[in-house]
């Protein structure tokens, strides 16, 4: 992968360098990652409007876009629209992207999940009142951090489930299961991500105050 | 303002909805429950936010390597121009959460209530038919008596309080009852009791409210 590993890139510049609270050996002795450093990437189209960084994040994400709209039960023309918008608002909305609160892929998976309703379903999806931002723009990079951490970890989870388990799950997310159907047993530890998605939650909610 | 810190909540939702709602396979009515919860609830919205985390995961473990069409894309982002948008501000919590106010058209002012019999009113809110939402006001004190559900109910105080033999609801209380639950909701005595109720079983309008509605003192 041309990245190298993701901390690399985080801790450059002045100001994350600031920002980074937890101890540098914690820092050095995460595992390494081979995934190139989405948030950094969606950083560069938010602040250079990046091209470059759009179409690496395109060529990752959107064929699984187009498969997840397949999946969802959308013919290709429409799953490939789909996947085209989605990647657009990426494009457009890459501001309101918080790495502490989502990984690049459940950022997107959001935007698609919408798509979906909107097109599949046709009807609305009402989203809750917005947090806001806190007085600082830049989010907690440490924290932003452990949150892709928890994230990669969560994928590598899901991949070592049984079978069985796993195919529920793709079947709860691609919506073929009713909402009757939905069990919350999914089989994976989601405590650590809830927790740490909680910090970020009590932060933002400390800055409105 | 009354911030979602001040409020302690005792009931939540259901995580089997919770995952739903994250998933999209929630009818819009309990899609608008979700959200309107959530606003007010920072535990239920890191549940939220952490099953949007697996539906990230699913997402990443799609394979499909076919060619999207990124010339394409690169031409449509040539065509847009920069969201100009500023971050959202907070927004500034009311009686009624901002996704219920999207639905009402305003806050508890702007409710066109319908009274259905001896002070309880309630309001039908637009949603998608597969299930029903709907604002009720009961009086201070007064009582809905015994009834059973068909489908799945989810009640959420927005003012007010109410108790019934399972326990007491307060802001951002939710109540869900499924068929085997059969309880008599009496609203606190002190303040009117507004409440967001969500169904997915069709409204049963000529035999169930007329009955169900005696609202009594309970002193
Ligand atoms: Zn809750």
């Amino acid at each position: 992968m041309p990245d190298g590993p993701a901390v690399a890139v985080r801790a450059a510049g002045p100001k994350a360098k600031k920002r980074v609270r937890s101890k540098p050996q914690e820092l050095t002795t995460m595992e390494p990652s081979a995934e190139p450093d989405w948030p950094a990437l969606i950083g560069r189209i938010r602040d250079h409007r990046d091209r470059d960084a759009f179409a690496r994040l395109f060529c990752h994400f959107a064929p699984r876009i187009r498969g997840f709209m397949m999946k969802s039960g959308a013919d290709a023309t429409t799953a490939e629209e789909c996947a085209q918008d989605v990647m657009v608002t990426l494009w457009r909305k890459a501001h309101l992207f918080d790495p502490a609160r989502a990984s690049a892929a459940t950022w997107i998976f959001t935007i698609a999940r919408n798509r979906r309703i909107d097109m599949l379903r046709k009807q609305r999806r009402p989203e809750p009142e917005d947090l806001g931002w806190g007085p600082e723009p830049e989010t907690d990079q440490a924290d932003a951090l452990a949150l892709q951490q928890d994230s990669a970890r969560l994928k590598d989870a899901m991949t070592k489930l049984p079978e069985a388990q796993r195919h529920l799950i793709e079947r709860t997310y691609f919506g073929d299961l009713s909402h009757r159907e939905i069990a919350a047993e999914t089989g994976l530890p989601l405590g650590t991500i809830k927790s740490r998605i909680r910090l970020a939650l009590d932060r933002l909610r400390h800055h409105m105050k | 303002m009354m911030s979602a810190m001040k409020t302690k909540i005792k009931h939540h939702i259901e995580d089997r909805h919770l995952l739903a709602y994250s998933a999209g396979a929630l009818p819009e009515a309990f899609s608008l429950m979700v959200a309107t919860h959530i606003s007010l609830c920072d535990r239920c919205r890191a549940q939220v936010e952490a099953y949007d985390a697996l539906g990230g995961a699913v997402l990443e473990a799609v394979t499909d390597s076919s060619d999207a069409g990124l010339d394409r894309a690169l031409a449509a982002i040539d065509a847009v121009s920069p969201e100009v948008t500023p971050r959202p501000e907070p927004a500034k919590t009311g009686v009624i959460p901002a996704p219920l106010r999207d639905y009402i058209g305003g806050d508890l002012d702007a409710v066109r209530w319908r009274p259905v019999g001896l002070g309880v009113r309630q309001a039908i809110l637009p949603t998608s038919g597969e299930a029903t939402a709907r604002l009720l006001f009961i009086p201070a004190g007064a009582a809905v008596p015994d009834h059973g559900h068909r489908g799945t109910e989810l009640t959420m105080v927005l003012q007010g309080a109410f108790s019934d033999e399972t326990d007491s609801f307060a802001r951002g209380d939710v109540e869900t009852a499924d068929e085997a639950l059969n309880h008599m909701p009496v609203a606190d005595i002190s303040a009117d009791c507004i409440c967001l109720a969500v169904t997915d079983a069709p409204l049963r309008f000529n035999t169930l409210l007329p009955r169900l509605i005696q609202p009594f003192l309970r002193i």
